[in-house]
């Protein structure tokens, strides 16, 4: 067990991309932490670094306080877990455990005992005799772990390891994952692209874009106090809505109305080089049916009425689509977040609105709706910087904070 | 692909599959049955012999001549398909997962070779080998065939690696292996069966080969059997050798069935189902 520091790590290929960029990240004893980002954003590559599949081209990567850049992978005693699982095919389930422990000289009663006590952690021990063809989706992730598990490494990295298998076997294993780390309490990097299993699954949360960290913090820190229009927009399902807002007269004007603001945006908005259009950032969680709200909390948002365009009820809430006018949000990251939900090509007129409203709402479809949201909990960014202004010593505090 | 197996479709594939066989095995079979009859009855124009005779086999074992063309044959057909098979290992290896300078070279240089006459190197060759002693010698013909046999082993092997998931290799060497133990234990045996598929394809290339073997040989010392077959003259020079002949021709496909026998149990596909998703 060890922590794992990377200073500045930066990776260049030869044909001049930069995958990744100055990465600077610690990562304590311990420590389960997550890279996530759309494809394309360098996790995968920061994790093939950390396993030194994959040279450094310049910073320094140290595991346990020691310089291992210029280490072979066998020499830096961490495990990895592939999303193909990487299994070798023409070996036994208790070979393939066991490989890495042979490589290793243990001697034979070792081994046995030590794959023997992981098959049993991992449920394995009636398979250990099988090939891994016949093995289903979910029983080969379990060897793959297992692998990994077996000589108790400094560090488990895993690529993405829960993307090859079904929806609901993937949030099975997310628990025997989230579990097994607990128990060996072994320091754990993570790559995935699915923000959910970045949410439940880690203790801190690395967001990645286009080779730089974006923010990095605990899960819940990231989705109440984005740092940037990206991180806001990557984190929540379903995601942030975004809007366009035009600084007039001290008031934003939207498509939801004139939003007030506090004294501390005013003041972020008189510097000299103070955009003059902002984007609005709302959660679907912070909208709710006017018809449902104390006067207390009606007087902390703003109500408008739109019509209703979708209805879906999941039971312990509902959520409603609606359509507002006006000019859409426009930015860099909004797009790149649009195509890598496969969106990019998918944009009707108007903003789209998602909203999560109580259960208790008689919301129908077709109908106008008044709505509230609370203006407390909005975000305003930096359509060219992507900068959150609400954001203030890391913390959000809506439009209205003096 | 769903196939349309209607009796009549069935009755159609079925006679064009005997067709095939026929015009492929009759000819095979007539040698055999040529080689079981006695001199009288040779020409006789039957397909089954009337009196069979082991004469012929017993001929061509009794000349010296055969049974060492024989083992010339096989020693350089064995020793030129080891060497081609571990050269092309190694080379399909480094262009199926290395990006190294001068690869494109290398497979263009190996297509190149592959594809160039070989009757057209027959007299260079002749010359070259006699001026560095290599004629009529053992290592004047498995060279050649090395040179010859390698693009071949080379671009079937590589189609084989690049089968092979990379991730396996990444995850051996997680696992603590070097990068031959990778090689050694995980990728070797998961390209088995494509090792001895090009073993059988460059082993028949290199005994079946003719061109080679009869200019670049003037004495029993190294020449092979095809070549020694065309100097048969059995017993005495007055005697018809085509029952001897045909003999022989029998006695030396039986080793490349034998060959072919014993490898294609080890050609199993799908060796590498299991290892990754998919």
């Amino acid at each position: 067990m060890a922590d794992i520091v990377l200073d500045k790590v930066s990776k260049r290929f030869p044909d001049g991309t930069t995958a990744v960029q100055d990465v600077d990240l610690e990562i304590a004893d311990g420590e389960f932490v997550i890279l996530v980002g759309p494809s394309g954003c360098g996790k995968s590559t920061t994790l093939n670094m950390i396993a030194g599949l994959e040279d450094i081209s310049s910073g320094e990567l140290r595991i346990a306080g020691e310089r291992v850049n210029d280490k072979a992978p066998r020499d830096r005693d961490i495990a990895m877990v592939f999303q193909s699982y990487a299994l070798y095919p023409n070996m036994t389930v208790r070979e393939n455990m066991a490989f890495p422990l042979r490589l290793a000289k243990l001697d034979k009663e070792t081994i046995n005992q030590k794959v023997d006590e992981a098959a049993k952690v991992l449920e394995l021990t009636a398979l250990l005799d099988r090939k891994p063809a016949n093995l289903s989706g979910g029983q080969r992730q379990r060897v793959a772990m297992g692998r990994a598990i077996v000589r108790q490494p400094k560090a488990f990295l895993m690529d993405e390891p829960l993307s090859n298998l079904d929806a609901k076997l993937r949030v099975q294993m997310r628990t025997v994952v989230s579990r097994l780390q607990k128990q060996l309490g072994t320091t754990t990097v993570y790559v995935t692209h699915d923000q959910t299993e970045a949410m439940t699954l880690g203790d801190r949360v690395v967001i990645m874009r286009g080779g730089a960290v974006q923010q990095v913090g605990p899960p819940q820190e990231l989705y109440d106090h984005p740092r940037n229009l990206f991180v806001a927009g990557f984190i929540g399902s379903p995601s942030m809505n975004f809007l366009h807002a035009a600084v007039e007269e001290g008031r934003l004007r939207t498509a939801l109305g004139d939003v007030p603001i506090g004294e501390r945006i005013r003041r972020e908005l008189e510097a000299g080089d103070a955009p003059r259009e902002l984007i609005l950032g709302v959660r679907p969680e912070h909208f709710e049916d006017a018809a449902l709200i104390d006067d207390e909390t009606r007087a902390r948002g703003l109500e408008f009425e739109a019509p209703v365009d979708i209805v879906e009820s999941m039971g312990s809430d509902k959520y409603g689509y609606f359509t507002v006018e006006g000019e859409r949000a426009s930015a860099a990251e909004l797009e790149e977040l649009a195509a890598d939900a496969g969106a990019s090509d998918f944009a009707g007129a108007g903003s789209s609105l998602v909203t999560r409203l109580s259960a208790e709402s008689p919301v129908r479809e077709g109908e106008n709706r008044r709505v509230w949201f609370n203006l407390e909990k909005i975000h305003l960014f930096d359509p060219g910087t992507g900068r959150n202004l609400t954001l203030h010593e890391g913390r959000a505090a809506g439009a209205l904070a003096d | 692909m769903a196939v349309e197996t209607t009796p009549r479709a069935k009755l159609r594939w079925g006679v064009l599959d005997l067709v095939v066989v026929v015009f492929a095995l009759v000819p095979v079979l007539w040698i055999a049955s040529l080689s079981f009859k006695t001199p009288a009855t040779l020409t006789d124009g039957k397909f089954w012999p009337r009196e069979w005779t082991l004469d012929n086999y017993r001929t061509i074992f009794d000349t010296d001549q055969f049974v060492r063309a024989l083992i010339n044959s096989i020693g350089i057909a064995l020793i030129a398909t080891m060497i081609a098979v571990v050269l092309g290992t190694m080379a399909a290896y480094a262009i199926s997962r290395l990006d190294f300078p001068g690869k494109k070279l290398l497979v263009g240089v190996s297509l190149l070779i592959a594809m160039f006459p070989q009757v057209s190197l027959v007299s260079p060759l002749f010359e070259i080998e006699r001026q560095l002693g290599l004629f009529d010698t053992w290592p004047g013909l498995i060279l050649p065939y090395i040179t010859f046999a390698l693009p071949l082993a080379i671009y079937t092997l590589s189609a084989f690696f690049k089968q092979i998931p990379w991730d396996l290799e990444k995850a051996a060497k997680m696992d603590g292996a070097t990068q031959g133990q990778a090689f050694r234990r995980v990728i070797a045996p998961l390209a088995a069966p494509g090792v001895f598929t090009t073993a059988i394809l460059v082993f028949i290339f290199c005994w079946n080969d003719f061109l080679f073997a009869i200019t670049l040989t003037s004495t029993e010392r190294s020449r092979t059997v095809p070549v020694a077959l065309q100097f048969f003259t059995g017993e005495s020079q007055f005697e018809d050798p085509t029952g001897a002949i045909c003999a022989a021709a029998v006695v030396i496909t039986v080793p490349i069935i034998l060959f072919v026998l014993f490898f294609q149990r080890r050609i199993v596909s799908g060796l590498t189902s299991g290892a990754v998703k998919g």
